[in-house]
């Protein structure tokens, strides 16, 4: 039976088992959003700007282990996405981005609304297609999604002429084939896996290092079709056989149980001092699926200089890119860690190694001085967890200085339960994820922490909020200053606060009223927790802004091009 | 470690935009290239072969062979200058316009270098050299003070030796 394109293309997202698409429409576009209305199994979520389609559908990917879609219009639709394409390049998110565009007959001659959405999303798409002629369109659909969750995990855009939507063509099942170019290696190499177990055998001070590659493994399986490999539960058992101590970078955070004893912290610019000082001193380090990024790493000379290091990654082009390792081990992290455990792990006795880590713990390096004056930050985050640790929430964060102290003070025990955006760290990702991870799952809780600067660069989407009538919790850690930016001026620039005051500031609480959002607002701090538990249990979407000491740091602080045993610890010392 | 010229062979689906995507790799990431062909070798398949040359470390060209694998329509990456090198080869044109009293020279360098005179005025003559870049750049050297005026040269085609494909 011949379809139209636009029913092709609606076909295609069923069988791939979408449920949601996050967009925006504009002329050339409309075809699809004309056949969507005939549809009620396929939820179409309204933001206010493509950008925000972009982060709410990797709210959606990464709280979920679903593709996030996104619809557009072309021209100034297509290249709104840009930024939340390239977020999610760098942080392996599968996003399906689809832009209209004009019709196959005008592209190339600067018509109304035209842009080279393939030329211009080229170095930050995993790959993108341009579909010319609607018997395609199924095909490249279903191709696009094997891509997008195969392997390392990425957006893919795929351009639709409007005369390709209006076209008619039979209907491309999905199949189950091998594709002719894009196989990545997901089951690793028995002789790598001997190597590593060699090393492991010989350590007297070994650490796990890991980053987001287990989440992507535990949600995705490298694409592996019908896998019951689950990283987490492997790596947790990996732990307890060998009570190695283990780090995590931002993104991988919820992949093992931050109240567990064998977890240092975070690692990095702004980790613990125990886990930078144990990556800083160890004799072995097992990466699994992190890419040795400057904001761990830090300066690559001094980066734990006496140590063998054994890198898994799904991506071969991770391994030897930063750091040069001892044994690198293509695969998906999960089905490594099943084979280091089958293959038997031989461990040492490493009570002398956690000793030291436990002098350095001992420095309790996230200690801060409370105040009976001013609400500390810290303290909101350490409320905020003990306030929902025993509910199974979803938190999500803008960028700056909050994201750090959530990152340091919320205990994260469980996968897919923290949306932050880490390699591109793009304000304005915060609100429409946090909305993306409610839309998914409407009973979730789910919270948003944010800076006042972030805040306000994808505050339209508040209205996105209105209209899907959703509980969302907005705390807001509000310092009038884009904190983390002012911390650089402070530590480095002297103090001169070149543009980074947040002078006018907009009434907050009258913004949130304005978009029927309960607000509340606290500056007190024997009221703090009180008004939190308000904010908390009022049953519709609330905002809580909180008004901080301005002159907070997130500290420990590896200034960058550091190494590790340079950390600056702020008042602790 | 050591810099040096490596040349990569790429086998890709002929889709659009796969030639942009592999040399936006190399521009992104700050990779140069000395040299790039691209040409289909198979209709039927729909398959083309880009030869890349490039410089740097072996561990650098390593990483770069691992890049362009990950690039989707990409069928297999082979670094060529690995033991034993393989056998790249060039095409050159080269228009010599001469007073006739140095012709007779250009013709015994041609001859020597088993060069095909393709075109033959009066006034001047285009060599067609094949080989080694090496030998081309010789033959370049040779012919300028012959009133060498217009080159054009094909860049490297390159072949793994012995039974060895890609
Ligand atoms: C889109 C974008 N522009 C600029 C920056 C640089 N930047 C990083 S953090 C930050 C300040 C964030 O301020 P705020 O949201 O108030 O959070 P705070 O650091 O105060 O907690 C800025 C401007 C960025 N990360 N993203």
């Amino acid at each position: 039976m011949l379809l139209k394109g636009a029913e092709i293309f609606i076909k295609a997202l069923k069988e791939q088992g979408v449920d949601t698409i996050f967009g925006y429409p504009g002329a050339v576009i409309l075809p699809i959003y004309d056949e969507l209305l005939k549809d009620d199994e396929l939820k179409h979520i309204l933001v206010r700007q493509e950008s925000g389609a972009v982060h709410a559908a990797e709210g959606y990917a990464k709280s979920t282990g679903k593709v996030g879609v996104v619809l557009v219009t072309s021209g100034p639709g297509a290249t709104n996405t840009v930024t939340g394409i390239t977020d999610a390049m760098m942080d392996s998110i599968p996003v399906i981005c689809f832009s209209g565009q004009v019709a196959s007959n005008l592209i190339g001659n600067d018509a109304f609304q035209e842009a080279d959405m393939i030329g211009i999303t080229r170095p930050s798409t995993k790959h993108s297609y341009l579909i010319k002629d609607t018997k395609d369109l199924a095909r490249i659909i279903h191709e696009a999604f094997y891509v997008a969750t195969t392997g390392r995990p990425g957006p893919v855009l795929i351009d639709l002429p409007k005369d390709v939507l209006t076209g008619v063509a039979e209907y491309t099942p999905k199949i189950d084939i091998k594709h002719k170019t894009y196989n990545p290696k997901i089951i690793p190499d028995v002789d790598k896996i001997d190597e590593a177990i060699q090393l492991i055998k010989e350590a007297k001070a070994p650490i796990i290092y890991c980053g987001g590659g287990v989440l992507n493994s535990y949600a995705f399986k490298g694409g592996l079709k019908n896998s019951k490999t689950d990283s987490v539960e492997l790596l947790k058992e990996f732990v307890k056989i060998t009570n190695m101590p283990i780090t995590l970078t931002l993104p991988a955070l919820g992949c093992f149980d931050g109240e567990d004893e064998h977890f240092l912290g975070m690692c990095g610019m702004h980790g613990t001092y125990e886990a930078n000082m144990a990556m800083h001193g160890c004799d072995l380090m097992i990466c699994l699926g992190a890419r040795f990024d400057d904001r761990v790493t830090s300066n690559i000379k001094g980066f734990s200089p006496n140590s063998k290091k054994i890198h898994i990654d799904i991506d071969k082009s991770s391994i030897n890119k930063n750091i040069m390792v001892d044994v690198g081990i293509v695969g998906d992290a999960g089905e490594v860690l099943k084979e280091l455990i089958k293959t038997g792990v031989k461990v040492n006795d490493y009570s002398d190694w956690w000793k030291r880590i436990e002098t350095w713990r001992s420095m309790n390096c996230l200690r801060y001085k409370d105040s009976d004056e001013i609400i500390k930050p810290q303290k909101v985050i350490e409320t905020l967890y003990e306030l929902t640790k025993d509910k199974d929430t979803y938190i999500a964060t803008e960028v700056g200085q909050h994201q750090m102290w959530t990152a340091q003070y919320y205990k994260f025990r469980k996968p897919l339960h923290f949306m932050t955006s880490c390699g591109l760290g793009t304000m304005g990702y915060g609100l429409p994820s946090s909305i993306g991870t409610l839309i998914a799952d409407r009973t979730r809780t789910v919270i948003l922490v944010a800076g006042d600067s972030s805040f306000q660069m994808n505050i339209q989407e508040l209205g996105t909020v209105l209209q899907e009538q959703i509980p969302l919790k907005m705390i807001i850690l509000n310092n009038h200053f884009m904190g983390m930016v002012k911390q650089h001026q402070d530590l480095f620039y002297q103090k001169r606060h070149a543009s980074t005051k947040m002078d006018a500031q907009p009434d907050l609480m009258k913004i949130a009223d304005a978009y029927n959002i309960k607000a509340l607002s606290v500056k007190n701090p024997l009221e703090l927790k009180d008004k939190m538990k308000e904010w908390l249990n009022h049953d519709g979407a609330t905002l809580l802004n909180v008004m901080i000491d301005e002159n907070e740091h997130v500290y420990p602080m590896i200034p960058a091009g550091q190494s590790h045993n340079t950390m600056l610890l702020g008042g602790l010392k | 470690m050591e810099i040096k010229s490596h040349t990569i062979s790429i086998l890709v689906d002929n889709e659009a935009g796969v030639l942009g995507r592999v040399v936006g790799l190399f521009s992104g990431r700050g990779y140069n290239i000395e040299n790039l062909t691209v040409a289909v070798i198979d209709k039927e398949k729909g398959l083309s072969r880009i030869t890349i040359s490039t410089t740097g470390t072996d561990i650098i060209v390593e990483q770069i062979v691992a890049q362009i694998e990950r690039i989707v329509p990409v069928h297999r990456v082979l670094n060529m200058t690995v033991n034993p090198p393989s056998v790249e080869r060039e095409i050159a044109l080269i228009k010599i316009i001469c007073e006739p009293r140095l012709r007779n020279d250009a013709l015994q360098i041609a001859n020597a270098f088993r060069a095909d005179k393709v075109d033959i005025t009066n006034e001047s003559c285009v060599f067609q050299v094949v080989g080694k870049p090496s030998k081309i750049d010789t033959f370049v050297e040779l012919m300028k003070p012959l009133g060498l005026a217009e080159i054009d040269r094909s860049g490297l085609v390159a072949l793994s030796r012995g039974t060895k494909v890609i």
